[in-house]
């Protein structure tokens, strides 16, 4: 309807277009005004940070600031794909990432099957709120609350004793570090997790289980024959989405929870980043390592999403 | 629907309800632990137990954690930021969503754009660090405030949302001769009280939670928030300032470190617990509203 306007509008005047658009400009011009701080904070507080990656190919000086600082070339990326600490920490990321997509992404799911079968509202309604109980609480709280929990002395050694077995230093042991980082995770999240679950649950159509129940399926059979089939569309797109997030495996989380002693297993790519960078102030190699994770991670996120419109259609898709 | 109700279907009820039972309480476990030990006087908080009761109830962790100033100063700062960021945060969203929704607005594709590419790519730590340093914002509250303000995903919601506003409300306010300035103050934000609601509070908790930015940008004990305090005693194990204090005061009262620390958790923890079954309903409407496609 716009190009017919506006060949309408060239028709009766050579100048016509011109001064369309420009009318058009001035129509518009409160809601580009609106526009300005929003591109105002874009510019400031994203883009230039990317431009600041610049530093990933220059020896930053602290005297000279980013501009000046000489140009290296490729330098501090071939030093970190010659650290060797950098191979352990990239397939710690990984390892700890994937352990947590193996435990992390079915229970909720599978909460989420259970509460539906609860019948009593209330009794659900508290199971509900508990669940999502911890998912607001930070992370500094709750890393205070295991380190407790997991103590020589805590609860969970009085268990270990009650058993018959040594007490164990849970918390600086490699051997058991990674999974009480990916089951504090899991109890952290399977609550929250369920609900985008439990509102696909609720779009089940019920004549769907009338059907079922005529043909005499029972409630475990209607659970698995019908409800989890349902759900199969949400899982296949929260699954592939949480691939674009692999390198993700929880700074907030392994952060407040690990130590020198377990740095082997624990050690992953952001939180290299930090220690190389705020605390050795090795500016430009640890913009390095962590241009190399957000390169990654972009090209995860692209195919993620290409993948999810070839499963789903261009409904679920990022944009 | 109708359930028959036979033998085999009460005793899978039964198996259903119980193991939701345990569920709840091993969710619960850790906090109770908690409660217990900041209430648990004395060195017999040191004995390996499972913590279910106290065995001597004493409140006086929570006194002494209650003369120790910084943990207040800290539930100031956060306050302070909490506020502020949402409040910026409710402005500027509104304001670049706003233009966004009109999807004759001149260049929108480019704008939503150059809005998107920030979803995809991120400067990362060093650059935003130094970023803060040379905009002078380092032990400044807006160092936290500023650069969480406009997140694209926010605004997408948010558009999205006005988008669904029918726009035969726009066009009478149009006729009166209002201009879109007008009309987004007097006919689209009040109408947007479910979004903004529920952004503030999504917005809210984050900034109540976060703590990283104020490690690395802020270096001032006083202006340090909650969090970070926390972090201090119960990360680093650092509670000389907590003893010092105890010290001065002068008082002879029995308590470990352990207790103490549980009391700090358990007063940082109550807003949160207080607040959050009542905002619940908007968090979870707040996870849908994310879940359709920005």
């Amino acid at each position: 309807m716009q190009a017919t306007a506006t060949e309408s509008a060239v028709q009766t005047r050579s100048s016509g277009r011109a001064k369309g658009r420009f009318n058009k400009f001035r129509q518009y011009r409160m809601l580009f005004l609106m526009l300005v701080p929003g591109f105002i904070f874009l510019l400031v507080f994203n883009y230039a940070p990317m431009y600041g990656l610049v530093l990933a190919f220059k020896d930053f000086r602290i005297t000279s600031g980013i501009l000046d600082s000489p140009w290296v070339g490729m330098k501090h990326f071939n030093k970190v794909f010659d650290d060797p600490h950098f191979y352990v920490v990239l397939k710690n990321t990984i390892l700890i990432s994937v352990y947590k997509l193996i435990f992390g992404f079915p229970a909720p799911i599978a909460f989420a099957l259970l509460l539906n079968e609860m019948r009593r509202p209330l009794f659900r309604k508290w199971v509900q709120t508990v669940s999502y109980l911890p998912h607001f609480i930070s992370w500094i709280v709750l890393a205070g609350i295991f380190t407790t929990l997991f103590s020589l002395d805590g609860p969970v050694n009085a268990l270990v004793k009650a058993f018959g077995h040594a007490p164990v230093v849970f918390m600086a042991d490699e051997r058991y570090f990674r999974s009480i980082l990916v089951g504090t995770s899991v109890f952290q999240s399977f609550g929250w997790s369920s609900i985008i679950f439990l509102a696909a649950i609720a779009g089940v159509d019920p004549q769907l289980h009338e059907a079922a129940i005529m043909d005499g399926a029972g409630r475990f059979r209607r659970m698995i024959q019908i409800t989890l089939p349902m759900l199969a569309p949400v899982i296949s797109i929260m699954l592939i989405l949480s691939m674009g997030t692999i390198l993700d495996a929880g700074f907030d989380q392994i952060f407040n929870m690990y130590n020198a002693q377990v740095y082997g297993v624990a050690d992953v790519i952001d939180t290299y980043v930090y220690r190389l960078g705020l605390i050795n102030a090795d500016y430009s190699y640890s913009t390095a390592v962590g241009m190399f994770k957000s390169v990654v991670a972009l090209i995860l996120l692209l195919s993620v999403n290409r993948l999810v419109k070839a499963v789903g259609g261009s409904d679920h898709t990022l944009w | 629907m109708v359930y028959r109700k036979t033998r085999l279907g009460m005793a899978a009820d039964l198996c259903l309800y119980a193991a939701m039972t345990l569920l709840m309480l091993i969710t619960l476990y850790p906090f109770w632990m908690q409660l217990v030990t900041s209430l648990e006087s004395g060195a017999s908080v040191y004995t390996t137990r499972l913590m279910f009761v106290p065995e001597q109830v004493s409140l006086e962790a929570y006194r002494l954690a209650f003369h120790f100033k910084p943990l207040w100063t800290g539930y100031l700062n956060t306050i302070v930021r909490t506020a502020l960021g949402v409040l910026c945060m409710l402005i500027v969203t509104s304001l670049t969503a706003y233009p966004l929704s009109k999807k004759d607005l001149p260049f929108n594709r480019a704008f939503t754009g150059f809005l998107l590419l920030t979803m995809l790519f991120t400067g990362g730590l060093i650059p935003n660090y130094l970023l803060i340093r040379e905009l002078h914002l380092l032990n400044s509250v807006w160092a936290l405030v500023l650069p969480g303000t406009l997140s694209a995903f926010n605004a997408l919601v948010m558009r999205n949302f006005f988008r669904s506003i029918p726009e035969s409300l726009e066009e009478s306010a149009r006729v009166d001769g209002a201009g879109y300035l007008r009309i987004f103050i007097s006919v689209i934000l009040p109408l947007s009280a479910p979004v903004l609601a529920t952004l503030a509070l999504w917005v809210g908790v984050g900034h109540w939670n976060a703590w990283f930015d104020s490690l690395i940008y802020i270096a001032d004990g006083h202006k340090q928030v909650l969090q970070v305090v926390l972090r201090k005693i119960l990360i680093e194990n650092d509670t000389a300032d907590m003893n010092a204090m105890i010290q001065k005061m002068n008082t002879h009262s029995e308590y470990t470190d352990r207790q103490l620390q549980a009391a700090v958790v358990m007063l940082s923890i109550v807003p949160m617990l207080v607040v959050y079954p009542f905002a619940q309903k908007y968090f979870v409407q707040g996870v849908m509203v994310g879940a359709i496609k920005g």
